[in-house]
C-alpha cells in the first residue's frame, strides 16, 4: 500500500526454499487482483447493468450527480449508491482484515494467531448482542440516528474494551508478554463467551436471528457512513504496518535476538496491539465476523511471497482487499435477490485454497 | 439531486395499473406515499397470504423466506431474510411498492429503496382477533384494494367471530405446551409473548409454560410441573421426530398430555402467520385440544384452501 517494494532481501531462513514471486511480481499482482475485484464489483450484481452503462455512470459521475445523464439515473442510483460503497468497504475491511491477521501472525510468531484469538472480536459480538437484545429498541426510539449506526458503534467499542483488558493483563513492569496476552485472550473469550451466551438465551426469536446473520458476517446495507467509520482505522493499521515490518522480522528469531539487533521489541508490541485492535474492532463493527479471512491471506501470501514482513504486510493488504471484494461480489449474486452471508463464502472458498495450497507445498518441498 | 429522483420517478411511473395515489401511515409511524401497486414484493408470510386471499397474487414480483404458504408462492423470486433484505436484490425485481410485515430491514435497505422512490410500508403484526381484521384491512388499503379488504376482512371477521362464541363452550380450560423443536430429548419451548401464546389464547388454550418468555429451552421439571394436557409441534418442522419419540422425553413422560397420548401437530405457517387463515387454525386448534366438544367446522372459505388443519 504505502510501502515501496522492499529491496533488502528477506531473512535468511528462506535461502534455498521453493520458487518464490519476486516483491515487484507479487505486488503488482496483487494490486491488479484488486483493480479487477473493483471493477468486477461495480459491474456486477442482482440488477444485470451492462458494462459500457456502468463505464458511463461512472465517467459521468466525476463530474458530479447532476452531471450524469437522467436517462441513466436509475443505474447511477444503483452504481453509486449501492455499489460503490460497498466496494469501498469490502475493500477496505478486507486490507484491515488480513494486514492485522499478518501483524498478529508476526507478532506471536505462530501462524495459527488471528485477530480472534486474542479476544478482540469476542468483545465486539458480545457488544453487538447486547446491542441487539437489549439497547438496540431503547436507543432507537430516542434518537432514529443511533438505529443505524448504533450497532456498530457498539460492537467497535466492544472490542476497544477487550483490547484495553488485554493490554493491562498482558502488560506488567512496561513489558508485554505475549503467552501472557495469549492466556489473558483465551479469558476473554471465555468471558466474552458466557456474555454473549445469556444473551442469546434471553433473546427473542428475531433478536437471535438478527444476532446469528452478524456472527455470519455482511457488508449488506453498505453506506459512506460505515465507509467513513473503518476508514481511519484502516489507514492507520495501513501506515503503521511499513514501520513495523523490519521490527517483526526480526522477532522472527525470537524477541530476545530482536532486542540484541536493536528493534525496540516493547514499543513494537504496543504499538502492533494498538493499531490491530482499532483495525479489527472497526472491520468488526461495519461488516460482523467475516470468519477464515485474517488467517487465511497472510498465509497464501506466506506461501507464495515468502515469510518476510516487508513483502508480506502490503501484499496481505491488496490481496485481502481484492479476495473479499470477490466474496462480496459472490454473497450478493449468487442467492440473487437473497443474499448469501460472507462468512459463509470465506469460510468456504479460504480454508479449501489454504489445504491445496499447504499440499502444493509440501509436493515442491518434497522434491 | 432532484432531476435525479423526478427522472426515476418518471421511469417506475411507465408502468400501467396507476391507481390514485394515497399516503399511509405505517406501522412504524412513518407517511408513506403510494402511487403504484402494479408490482409488489411482499414481506413475511402473513403479507403474502393476504394478497394472495385478496386475488392480487399476479402482481407479486418477490417474497420472502417465510411466504410458504398457499405454496404457489415459494415459486415467486426470494428475496432472503426479512431482516437482511438486500437493496439490489430488491430493487433487482423492479418493484413498485414493498409490502412488510413490522420490523423487516434493515433501516439501511428500506433508506436505499426510498430513494430509489420505491415505498416500503410497514404493516402491523397482529397478536389477536382485532388485529388479524386490521392487519387485513390495512395491507388491502395499501395496495389500492380497499373494497375487496372489507370484503375479506368481513369474512374473516365473521368466522373469528364464530371461534369467539366456540370459546364460550369451553367450560373447564385446558393447558398445553408448543413445542418448537427438539434437540435429542430436550425440547425448546414457547412461554408468553409469542405467536404460538397468542393462538393458544385465540384457540380458548392455556399455555402451560405462560411463566417463561419468548422460545426457550425449556427446564425438564418445570415442564413436568406444568403438567400440560396436550403437546402441540408444527407439522413442517418436525417429520422426523415421532410420536413416542416426543412421549419419550424425561420432560413429557409423566405429563397427562403423554398419557392420553395428545400431541397435535399442525403447520406452523397455519398456526403462527395471524392472517386470514387464523380463524380456521384456532378453529382447528381448539377441536384438536377438545375432542369431546365436537366444535363444528368453520365455512370453508376460498383462502383456507386445501385442509391444512389437525392431524389429528
Amino acid at each position: 500500500m504505502t510501502t515501496a517494494p522492499p529491496t533488502e532481501a528477506v531473512p535468511a531462513e528462506e535461502a534455498g526454499g521453493p520458487a518464490r514471486l519476486s516483491p515487484a511480481l507479487a505486488l503488482t499482482g496483487a494490486g491488479i487482483a484488486v483493480a479487477v475485484a473493483a471493477l468486477l464489483s461495480l459491474a456486477v450484481g442482482a440488477i444485470p447493468i451492462p458494462p459500457s452503462r456502468v463505464i458511463a455512470v461512472l465517467i459521468q459521475s466525476l463530474g458530479g450527480r447532476d452531471a450524469i445523464d437522467p436517462a441513466l439515473a436509475g443505474d447511477a442510483l444503483v452504481i453509486l449508491d449501492i455499489r460503490l460503497p460497498r466496494t469501498a468497504l469490502a475493500m477496505l475491511v478486507g486490507a484491515a482484515t488480513a494486514l492485522s491477521g499478518g501483524v498478529m501472525q508476526g507478532l506471536f510468531r505462530n501462524p495459527l494467531a488471528d485477530p480472534s484469538l486474542v479476544g478482540v472480536s469476542a468483545g465486539s459480538a458480545l457488544a453487538a448482542a447486547a446491542w441487539i437484545v437489549i439497547g438496540g429498541s431503547l436507543a432507537a426510539s430516542i434518537a432514529p440516528v443511533v438505529g443505524t449506526l448504533g450497532l456498530p458503534l457498539a460492537a467497535f467499542a466492544g472490542g476497544l474494551v477487550a483490547s484495553v483488558i488485554l493490554n493491562v493483563m498482558a502488560t506488567s513492569g512496561g513489558r508485554t508478554s505475549i503467552v501472557g496476552m495469549l492466556l489473558a485472550g483465551i479469558a476473554i473469550n471465555g468471558l466474552a463467551g458466557a456474555g454473549t451466551g445469556f444473551l442469546v438465551f434471553i433473546a427473542s426469536e428475531q433478536q437471535l436471528r438478527d444476532f446469528t446473520f452478524w456472527t455470519l458476517g455482511s457488508l449488506a446495507g453498505a453506506t459512506w457512513i460505515k465507509v467513513l467509520l473503518v476508514l481511519p482505522f484502516a489507514v492507520a493499521v495501513a501506515l503503521v504496518a511499513p514501520m513495523l515490518a523490519r521490527g517483526l522480522d526480526a522477532v522472527a528469531l525470537g524477541e530476545s535476538a530482536a532486542f540484541h539487533v536493536g528493534v525496540p521489541v516493547e514499543r513494537l508490541k504496543r504499538i502492533a496491539i494498538v493499531a490491530v485492535a482499532g483495525a479489527i474492532g472497526a472491520a468488526v463493527a461495519v461488516s460482523g465476523v467475516i470468519g477464515f479471512f485474517g488467517l487465511t491471506v497472510p498465509h497464501i501470501v506466506r506461501l507464495a511471497c515468502g515469510p518476510g514482513h516487508r513483502l508480506l504486510l502490503p501484499a496481505s493488504a491488496l490481496l485481502g482487499a481484492a479476495l473479499l471484494t470477490l466474496a462480496d461480489v459472490v454473497a450478493r449474486t449468487a442467492g440473487a435477490p437473497a443474499e448469501v452471508p460472507l462468512g459463509v463464502i470465506t469460510a468456504a472458498v479460504g480454508a479449501p485454497l489454504m489445504l491445496w495450497l499447504l499440499a502444493a507445498r509440501r509436493r515442491s518441498m518434497g522434491e | 439531486m432532484q432531476k435525479l429522483l423526478a427522472a426515476l420517478l418518471l421511469a417506475l411511473l411507465a408502468a400501467p395499473a396507476v391507481a390514485e395515489p394515497i399516503t399511509i401511515v405505517d406501522a412504524a409511524g412513518r407517511s408513506v406515499a403510494i402511487a403504484d401497486t402494479s408490482r409488489i414484493v411482499a414481506i413475511g408470510g402473513t403479507v403474502t397470504e393476504i394478497l394472495y386471499a385478496l386475488g392480487v397474487e399476479d402482481r407479486i414480483v418477490g417474497v420472502d423466506q417465510t411466504s410458504n404458504y398457499p405454496e404457489a408462492a415459494a415459486a415467486k423470486p426470494n428475496v432472503g431474510y426479512m431482516r437482511q433484505l438486500s437493496p439490489e436484490g430488491v430493487l433487482s425485481l423492479r418493484p413498485s411498492l414493498v409490502v412488510a410485515i413490522e420490523d423487516s430491514g434493515p433501516k439501511d435497505t428500506i433508506d436505499v429503496l426510498e430513494r430509489a422512490s420505491v415505498p416500503f410500508i410497514l404493516v402491523p403484526k397482529a397478536h389477536d382477533a382485532a388485529g388479524v381484521v386490521k392487519t387485513i384491512r390495512f395491507v388491502a388499503e395499501a395496495v389500492g384494494e380497499k373494497n375487496k379488504g372489507e370484503a375479506l376482512a368481513a369474512a374473516v371477521g365473521e368466522d373469528l367471530a364464530t371461534v369467539e362464541k366456540m370459546r364460550d363452550r369451553i367450560t373447564e380450560k385446558r393447558k398445553a405446551v408448543f413445542i418448537l423443536g427438539m434437540n435429542g430429548t430436550s425440547l425448546m419451548v414457547a412461554g408468553s409473548h409469542t405467536g404460538a401464546a397468542d393462538i393458544f389464547a385465540l384457540a380458548g388454550v392455556d399455555n402451560a409454560l405462560a411463566a417463561m418468555e419468548g422460545y426457550k429451552p425449556a427446564g425438564d421439571e418445570a415442564t413436568l410441573a406444568a403438567a400440560p394436557q396436550a403437546l402441540v409441534m408444527m407439522s413442517e418442522r418436525t417429520g422426523g421426530i415421532t410420536d413416542d419419540a416426543v412421549f419419550a422425553a424425561p420432560a413429557l413422560a409423566a405429563t397427562p398430555a403423554a398419557k392420553d397420548r395428545r400431541l397435535i401437530r399442525m403447520s406452523g405457517t397455519y398456526l403462527l402467520n395471524f392472517g386470514p387463515r387464523t380463524a380456521h387454525a384456532a378453529r382447528d386448534l381448539a377441536a384438536a385440544v377438545y375432542p369431546d366438544l365436537k366444535l363444528p367446522v368453520l365455512p370453508a372459505r376460498p383462502w383456507t384452501g386445501h385442509d391444512d388443519g389437525a392431524a389429528h
